[in-house]
């Protein structure tokens, strides 16, 4: 059957095979950071189309269909025509901080990349601490939001800003808590002991309530953590037009927008691999004539599919809700969020010392 | 705030926050049959547009090349755009009279506001609105219209 | 560092800035321009500064005839213009003593509510747009799509539709007009439901507009509020009801007031105006007398020396129009009173205090037509 598990693991041995391990070791890295590349560039076209066509289904409209078969190449040519065009740097910016943060903005997006397991035994580095790294290095891309913020010279910038500093400092609370719930019953940290432990079931259905309500807590979080509606006041266009990248054109604005489907990406994929067992195929119990076709279905088709599902809600979330107000938000998070995630963790703590979860 | 309200509170907002999913969840599966989105320049043909639309002033012109304009100008006195112009000239008629008629009827599509107002003023229906609305040109100058035909005069009866 | 080219200064002395508001902001729905004063999110004073897209409407009105003036009031509030053009008629209209048909009379009441429906279903979308939500904006168009195609089957026009004259109406309505027209509040009391499931219900929509831009009664009167906002502040100043034009005191329908004047009370006080003028219309609909659409008139319009003043109820408030005459054929001297000019006057008493978002959901209820306040 096909697996990418061979695949790397033949790449790896001929590498090792052939060439001084370290310089085996240098073409690995090259070989990852094309395919994280590739990656990235594959997502942005695939989820900017997506959104367009959820936002328009559910719209009444019929989004992009001009180019292309449905309109699937409008966002390559939305690409090329960024690429393009010019990269202004208006007068009297922080120079080196404007044409920084949205480099640092997606180099944050890349790093969280590593621990992701994207199908059984494909993952570019099975760190043991993964779920602490994905929380750590996420927060980082708020460095970049507030560098935008401040250089732009522009008070719109820095009003969205310091909104999705303090957006993004408190949502990261509840939702490293959250994750924390699966460390709790999987006991480990590492991503691919973590999606090991639900082999006979998803986290989701195996912990109890306090699984389900850490998932809903993580969704909200983790849409609030990718400055997304309606959660987006960072950007909020009919307050602050487009916040801290008002100022930002060209192939500069690109990295943003990308960054943002990259990072939507990302926390749904720790989503799935948290709560939905990553690329651990649907089993039911002892029907073993039922999990024994589901395990036909490749792995990383099952990955890519609960993420997909995953991202969907997120969009789902942005084209129903309005947008909160910052005190609403935070009251949302320090008031609701966090007190409940706290709750939660205890009892789930609770239930994994008395073993009652399956 | 007591605990058994904090927690009606989560409720109501969670079941609130699921109705509104499930409008915008039903029209996303039901997208195919409602959609409105008319496309068109690719419906150009099949376009209908209500008959009274008003979209240009025409004046109407039989199969003779006969229309109806006496030259009045009561149109060009009712537009309060200064959108119509009539020259006018005098036609000999067979005894001999000298006969008031139209010779250029100018209209300036470029500065009219479709208002209806000239088609109102006219007392012999010479002319109407027109359903075209495509009106968008590279040059200017080719707004400015002469509506009645080269070699049209007027029909024998109308006064 | 401190940089002579820094826009991120604060006002000398204190924490607050200045920031622009306009006059090209996604919110301010036109040229409106708003000089923010902010300290933080909090936002210190609002300064409107008006008069990008003024056109001298009513100095233009000055040099044209009774008969061609209406026309360009359809330019003031675009989204109501058929109300514009009904006050315009009914002042020439007073000051002729011209008698209108009874049928244009319905059909004007007819078209002054199917109006109103629209502008709010606009307004609907817009509210929701500017508080985030996107997808009511294109749920409301849907049925302010199917008003725009009966105006223009009856009226020829889908904006400016300019279809009152003084006596009457232009055009006789449509064969069809009743049937679609009933079509319609069929369809529109099924979507209007789903209005209220998808955004009034909404908690973060409701959290968003309870307690905010508090408009008291007394603040409400001295600033000159009409229409909706005034209500909603307790006002009762509905023009149908106190001043009853056309046929209006003889249609059964209630003067909707709300208490709190808040922005979730002009928010509830348009959607229930807008189920009010779907009983309206279902009671005239099937009741429009036979008889002339247009009265006998003269062909050159004369109005005698005098002042003359009609009002109307837009969806926004009470328009006037206030013409002086010298007994010519053009109006000496032509005034409008439009609603927004003098709801835009309490924005900056019911924003101080409030977050900046709060800002754009105030401007979303007071429901502003950049056009209708400058004219």
């Amino acid at each position: 059957m096909f697996s990418l598990e061979d695949i790397t693991q033949s790449v790896h041995n001929w590498l090792y095979e052939t060439m001084h391990p370290t310089l085996a070791l240098m073409v690995e890295f090259a070989i990852i950071g094309v395919l994280v590349i590739a990656l990235f560039a594959f997502l942005g076209l695939v989820l900017v189309m997506m959104e367009r066509k959820v936002s328009s289904w559910m719209q009444l409209r019929l989004g992009p269909n001009r180019i292309g078969p449905w309109g699937w190449f409008q966002t390559v040519a939305d690409t090329v025509k960024l690429i393009v065009k010019e990269g202004m740097t208006p007068n009297n910016v922080d120079r080196l901080l404007f044409n920084l943060a949205p480099i640092l903005v997606i180099i944050v997006s890349m790093v969280i990349m590593a621990p992701i397991m994207f199908a059984k035994g494909f993952q570019i580095w099975d760190i043991n601490i993964g779920v602490l790294f994905v929380s750590a290095v996420s927060s980082l891309s708020i460095i970049g939001i507030l560098m935008a913020g401040w250089a732009s010279n522009n008070k719109y910038s820095l009003l969205g800003a310091m909104r999705s500093g303090a957006q993004i400092v408190s949502y990261e609370l509840s939702a490293g808590l959250s994750m924390l719930t699966i460390v709790v019953l999987t006991g480990s940290l590492k991503m691919s002991d973590i999606i090991q432990a639900q082999e006979t079931g998803w986290w989701l259905f195996k912990g109890h309530i306090p699984a389900i309500i850490a998932f809903v807590i993580f969704i909200i979080a983790a849409t609030a953590e990718t400055n997304r509606a309606p959660f987006d006041l960072a950007e909020a266009e009919s307050e602050l037009t487009a916040g801290f990248h008002t100022e930002y054109s060209g192939m500069k604005f690109a990295l943003f927008f990308l960054a943002e489907y990259v990072n939507i990406f990302v926390v749904c994929a720790i989503g799935a691999t948290l709560f939905l067992g990553g690329w651990m195929p649907f089993h039911v119990g002892n029907w073993e004539q039922f999990n024994h076709i589901m395990d036909y279905i490749p792995t990383s088709i099952w990955f890519f599919g609960k993420t997909f599902f995953l991202i969907f809600v997120i969009m789902w979330f942005r084209w129903t809700f309005p947008r909160l107000r910052i005190d609403q938000l935070l009251n949302l998070e320090w008031k609701y969020l966090l007190p409940i995630s706290i709750f939660n963790i205890l009892l789930v703590t609770v239930i994994a010392l008395a073993g009652w979860h399956f | 705030m007591n605990l058994k309200q904090y927690f009606a509170d989560i409720f109501n907002g969670v079941k609130s926050l699921a109705t509104g999913m499930k409008v915008t969840g039903g029209y996303f599966l039901r997208h195919h049959k409602e959609k409105i989105t008319e496309q068109y320049p690719d419906n150009r043909d099949t376009l209908v547009l209500a008959e009274r639309f008003r979209g240009e002033v025409v004046m109407l012109h039989d199969e003779n090349n006969e229309h109806a304009c006496t030259g009045c100008t009561a149109c060009e006195l009712a537009c309060p755009n200064g959108t119509i112009k009539i020259i006018t000239k005098f036609d000999i008629s067979p005894e001999g009279k000298k006969k008031k008629a139209v010779d250029t009827f100018i209209y300036h599509l470029e500065l009219c506001t479709m208002c209806n107002l000239c088609v109102e003023a006219c007392p012999t229906g010479a002319i109407s609105m027109a359903n075209t609305f495509e009106h968008s040109v590279f040059d200017r100058s080719t707004l400015t219209k002469q509506l009645n035909k080269p070699g049209s005069k007027i029909r024998a009866g109308v006064e | 560092m401190y940089r002579e080219t820094d826009i991120i200064q604060t006002i000398p002395g204190t924490d607050e800035m200045v920031i622009n508001v306009g006059p090209q902001h996604p919110s301010t729905h036109g040229v409106l321009h708003l000089v923010l004063t902010i300290n933080g999110e909090i936002v210190k004073k609002v300064e409107p500064h008006i008069g990008y897209i003024h056109r001298s409407i009513e100095k233009m009105c000055e040099s044209l005839t009774y008969r061609q003036f209406i026309y360009s009031t359809s330019r003031m509030d675009y989204l109501a213009a058929h109300t514009n053009n009904h006050a315009c008629a009914m002042c020439v209209e007073q000051g002729m003593g011209i008698e209108v048909p009874l049928r244009a009379q319905y059909i004007r009441v007819l078209m002054d509510e199917l109006t109103r429906i629209a502008s709010h279903c606009l307004w609907w979308g817009s509210i929701a747009m500017d508080c985030g939500a996107v997808t009511p904006f294109f749920l409301a168009f849907r049925e302010r799509e199917m008003i725009n195609t009966i105006m223009e089957e009856t009226c020829g026009a889908r904006l400016t539709m300019n279809y009152n004259v003084p006596g009457g109406v232009m055009a006789d309505i449509h064969p069809t007009f009743q049937q679609s027209v009933k079509d319609f509040v069929r369809h529109f009391r099924s979507k209007i439901d789903e209005y209220d499931e998808l955004v009034t219900g909404n908690i973060i929509f409701q959290s968003r507009l309870k307690g905010v831009g508090k408009l008291s009664k007394e603040d409400a009167i001295s600033y000159g509020c009409t229409g909706p906002t005034a209500r909603a502040s307790g006002v009762s100043c509905d023009v149908r009801k106190h001043f009853p034009y056309e046929i209006y005191n003889q249609i059964d329908f209630k003067e909707i007031t709300h208490t709190a004047g808040d922005s979730y009370a002009r928010y509830l006080m348009r959607l229930a105006e807008m189920r009010e003028s779907m009983n309206i219309i279902e009671q005239l609909i099937d009741n429009i007398p036979e008889g002339d659409y247009l009265a006998k008139t003269k062909a050159v319009l004369k109005l005698p020396k005098g002042e003359f003043y009609s009002r109307v109820e837009t969806p926004r408030g009470e328009l006037g129009v206030y013409i002086v005459s010298e007994g010519g054929t053009t109006p000496y001297r032509i005034k409008f009173r439009s609603p927004g000019f003098s709801n835009l006057s309490a924005l900056d008493h019911m924003t101080r205090g409030h977050k900046i978002g709060d800002l754009v959901a105030i401007m979303g209820t007071l429901d502003l037509v950049i056009p209708d306040i400058d004219r």
